[in-house]
Parts: C-alpha cells; sequence; structure tokens
C-alpha cells in the first residue's frame, strides 16, 4: 500500500530555486544577446539574401578549375612544410617551457610563475594575430606562417605538457631522488617516461590544430595555400577557389585519420 | 662508528607537532625493527633519515656524516649510502624491470637526463644491474614491463634498485604492508638474506610483531613522535605491544624485562 509520509524527515525539493547570482548572470546573457541581435540587424531578409547570394557563389564555383592544380599542390605542400616545422620546433621548446611551469618539476616559484605567464601570453594571442606581427617582422613568405605557428604551438602543448608533469605520481621521482639522483636525472628517469605517451598524443594533435591554422595564416600573407585561397576569392575566381577549398579538405581530413591511427597506437 | 645517529630530532607539519625530540643510536649490521601505531611518526623519521623530509632540528648522523647543513651536492652523495624501499614500490611504469634496476645507478651517473633518455648505461652497470636482478629471482622478467608484475614482484625489483645503489644503509617503510602475507614473508626473507650477506644496517617499519620478532636483532617502538620502547628481540613483551598500540607505554616500564612472550603466537 504507497505511503506518502515514510520518511520523517522531509524530501528534498524537486526543482532547486536558482541564487540571485544565477538569476543575474541569465538576465545579463539576455539582454547582451537580445542587444546583439539588433546591432548585427540579423534579419529573417538578411539570412535569405545571404542564401542567394550563397547560391549565386556555388554556381558560379562548378565545375571546379582544376587547370592549375600543380601549382596548388606545391602550394598546399607549402603549408605542409610550415605545419611541420613550426609544429616541430615548437613541440621541441614545449617541453622545457613546460618543465620550468610544472609545480613538480620547476626550480623556483618565481620562474614557474613567470613561464606561466608567458606560456598564457602565446595561447591568448591568436595564431592570426601573430602572423601579423611576423609578416611585419620578417616579411611576407612561409617564415612569419612558421614562427606564428611555433608561438602558437608553445601555448597549447606547453600547457598540456606541464598539466601532464603535474599529474604524475610523486613516489617513482621520490624513489629516484631517495638514490642520490640530481633533479635532471629524476626528470629524465622518473618524469619523462610516464608523460610520453600523453606528450605525443597531444604533440600529433597540435600538428592537426597548425595543419588549420597554416592554411588561414596564407590569408595574410604567410605563405601557403592560403595565400592562393585568398587571391582567387578577391579576383572572384570561385570555380578556383573550390578547387583549393577541396584540397585543402582533402589534406586536412587525411592528415587527422592519419594522425588519430597514430595516437590509438600510442595510447 | 654508528650507522644512524638521531639526536633530540623535531619535525612538524604546519601546526602538528610530529616528531619530538627523538634520540636512536643504530650500529653498524644490525637489523632495527621499528614498531608505532599509523601517525606515530614513523614514515617522517624514515624520510628525515634519507633527507626526503628536512627535520625542523636536531642532529641525524649517517655513517659519521652529519645530515644537517649539507649543500645538495653533498646530500646526493650521503643519500646514495642510504637505499629506500618504498611500501608502494615506487618503480617507474612505463620502463622496462631492467631500466629500473638500472635508475638504482643514477646517484652514481653523471649527465642523468642523457643517460636516462639514450639509455648511455656503461656495461658495467648494466651487468651489475642483471647480476641485482638474478639476485632477487627476476632476471626473466627483465624485459617485462613493469605494470604485468605482481606486488611481491615489484617490490623484489625495487629491493634490487637499492642493491644497485650500492647501499649501506636500507630503510624499509613498511615494505610489505601492500602484500599478502605469504608475499610479505619471501620479501622479508629476501631482504634480510641480501642485508646478511653485504652486512647491511636496516631499519624496517613493520606492523605484525611476530615478523618483528623473526626478523629483527632490536625492536623499537614509537609513539607520538618519541622512542617509547627499545629492546632486544627476545625480550618484547605482548602487554607492552598492546600499550604501544593503544594505551601509554614507556621505556622504564618495561625494564626490566616481563617477559612474556608465552603469550605470542609461535611461529
Amino acid at each position: 500500500m504507497p505511503n506518502h509520509h515514510r520518511t520523517s524527515t522531509p524530501l528534498p525539493p524537486r526543482f532547486a530555486m536558482p541564487s540571485p547570482f544565477t538569476w543575474g548572470v541569465a538576465l545579463v546573457f539576455l539582454a547582451l544577446f537580445i542587444q546583439g541581435v539588433m546591432a548585427t540587424n540579423l534579419t529573417l531578409e538578411r539570412l535569405l539574401r545571404g542564401g542567394v547570394n550563397l547560391v549565386h557563389f556555388i554556381g558560379r564555383a562548378f565545375p571546379p578549375d582544376l587547370a592549375d592544380l600543380d601549382v596548388l599542390a606545391w602550394s598546399m605542400f607549402e603549408t605542409l612544410n610550415i605545419a611541420i616545422v613550426g609544429v616541430t620546433i615548437g613541440v621541441v621548446l614545449s617541453l622545457p617551457f613546460a618543465l620550468l611551469a610544472a609545480r613538480n618539476t620547476s626550480p623556483t616559484p618565481w620562474i614557474r610563475s613567470i613561464t606561466r605567464l608567458m606560456i598564457a601570453t602565446m595561447r591568448t594571442i591568436p595564431d592570426l594575430i601573430w602572423a601579423l606581427i611576423f609578416v611585419v617582422a620578417v616579411g611576407l613568405g612561409p617564415i612569419a606562417g612558421v614562427l606564428a605557428i611555433v608561438m602558437d604551438t608553445i601555448g597549447f602543448a606547453a600547457r598540456f605538457f606541464s598539466e601532464r608533469i603535474e599529474e604524475v605520481h610523486p613516489g617513482p621521482s621520490e624513489a629516484l631522488s631517495a638514490t642520490g639522483a640530481g633533479r635532471l636525472s629524476v626528470i629524465g628517469g622518473a618524469i619523462l617516461p610516464e608523460t610520453l605517451a600523453s606528450m605525443t598524443a597531444t604533440s600529433l594533435y597540435s600538428v592537426e590544430k597548425a595543419l588549420r591554422s597554416a592554411v588561414t595564416l596564407g590569408l595574410v600573407g604567410a605563405g601557403g595555400i592560403g595565400v592562393e585561397l585568398a587571391a582567387a576569392m578577391r579576383l572572384f575566381n570561385y570555380d578556383r577557389a573550390l578547387t583549393i577549398i577541396l584540397v585543402i579538405l582533402i589534406v586536412v581530413i587525411g592528415f587527422e585519420q592519419l594522425s588519430s591511427q597514430i595516437r590509438k597506437r600510442v595510447i | 662508528m654508528k650507522a644512524i645517529s638521531v639526536h633530540n630530532l623535531h619535525k612538524h607539519y604546519g601546526q602538528l607537532h610530529v616528531l619530538r625530540g627523538l634520540t636512536l643510536e643504530i650500529t653498524r649490521g644490525e637489523c632495527v625493527i621499528l614498531l608505532g601505531a599509523n601517525g606515530c611518526g614513523k614514515s617522517t623519521l624514515m624520510r628525515c633519515l634519507n633527507g626526503l623530509t628536512s627535520h625542523d632540528q636536531g642532529e641525524i648522523t649517517i655513517l659519521g656524516d652529519s645530515l644537517t647543513h649539507l649543500s645538495k651536492p653533498q646530500l646526493r652523495q650521503l643519500r646514495r649510502k642510504v637505499g629506500v624501499v618504498f611500501q608502494q614500490f615506487n618503480l617507474v611504469q612505463n620502463v622496462s624491470v631492467f631500466q629500473n634496476v638500472l635508475y638504482g645507478a643514477k646517484g652514481q651517473q653523471r649527465f642523468g637526463l642523457l643517460a636516462s633518455l639514450a639509455c648511455l648505461a656503461t656495461h658495467e652497470l648494466r651487468e651489475r644491474a642483471m647480476a641485482s636482478l638474478e639476485r632477487v629471482g627476476l632476471a626473466h622478467k627483465a624485459h617485462a614491463d613493469c605494470r604485468q608484475l605482481s606486488g611481491g614482484q615489484q617490490q623484489r625489483v625495487a629491493i634490487a634498485r637499492t642493491l644497485m645503489q650500492d647501499a649501506e644503509i636500507i630503510i624499509a617503510d613498511e615494505p610489505i604492508a601492500s602484500l599478502d602475507p605469504k608475499a610479505g614473508k619471501e620479501i622479508m626473507d629476501l631482504l634480510l638474506d641480501v642485508v646478511s650477506e653485504r652486512r647491511l644496517t636496516v631499519l624496517c617499519t613493520l606492523h605484525q610483531l611476530e615478523l618483528a620478532q623473526q626478523y629483527g636483532d632490536r625492536i623499537i617502538g614509537m609513539k607520538a613522535g618519541q622512542i617509547v620502547l627499545d629492546t632486544p628481540r627476545q625480550q618484547v613483551a605482548l602487554a607492552t605491544m598492546q600499550q604501544l598500540y593503544q594505551g601509554d607505554v614507556r621505556v622504564d616500564q618495561i625494564s626490566p624485562p616481563t617477559v612474556d612472550n608465552a603469550a605470542l603466537p609461535t611461529s
């Protein structure tokens, strides 16, 4: 027989009343959203017109122009070069940054703070802005792209490396310290072996990420296939642009497949 | 010369006064078993003896050398003489059993970072590592991954690592607390065999009185950061042991010894 008062303690309510803070955040968010829709002039009419333009673009883009495929292949290859060189340098530099930034391997707290600040700066500034800065510094071309990727990779990989290093179980490191091993011995003997698999996975992910950003870096003149894409769009060669987009799609998807296969084996 | 000499040792963790004026002397070649309830400061004492934890006040002398006010290289030099066996074995995962034993020589190698990255150990070191593995009966597991080993086997590897270290003193902090009784006895047998072959000095914490009596030359009881019991193994009484783990006990209460061993389980 159902009994509605089986416990002497009252049951907790099914729905908790949101706190005043939650109400406040929700209201501010809603206000910003409505104001944003009005300010960006986001109307159904504009969206429809955009759709029509898109159909025009696609109509003019078909069939893709395969005339200069060898030239495009070479500039795609240059993009690949930028990504691989940039990521390799970036990952190699990430390791010392990560060791200096991790709580358990950093020599002093102030070195740790400075390193973390540097990594955060590299991460917070978007890759496109790094590319703009380096185009000013070293001129148009792939070197600016490589440098931008290096910065972006350190900001990303050093952070994940250092977080992984901090998660390492302290026992083995202590055991090595107890044998009289120095700091570098402990890092090489106990910390790197335990973090290597995860660092490899992070590095592979960095390559994927770098490949995607190397494509867009060309848009600001930092070399590679992005330069071709920007030119084709500006000259209304939509059929050529479509070919470029397809080439990018094939290479990026191919590389992501390859990298996820490697990752499966490593972890 | 005493192997270990501790005088008036104090250690605080924040507000917690863990070691309270502890004084202890251990002669060379002695096998001392340390008993005491959890939280009485046993592990802290063990860690202080290897310099893994620094003490606040008092004097520790290892084989005639003071552990106070040492530079880092001097401390590392001293640590090489004090091998530590941990409850959780503290082997480095992701490297082979053989490599873990080699790590015992880290304190003797220069350029430790490179040595561990590229496996640059000399032929002589590699031979010694294999000999240590043979001594603990695990030569056939040299290439195995540590995670494939049982707890008892992992502790054997840890003992091989201290053999590699060429330590003169072995500090074993509850070496069998994570093992089943059979594996625990095997490990204690192995440890004591190795110790008597090489005439090492041992300080080992245990929780089993019968094992303490079987293996120790001398039994020490600790309570609230002080030594409260210090007696040759024949003279320890069950009643005093019960007091050590529950009630109050003082050295003067058990001297002259009231032999109560009839109440003990004979093994």
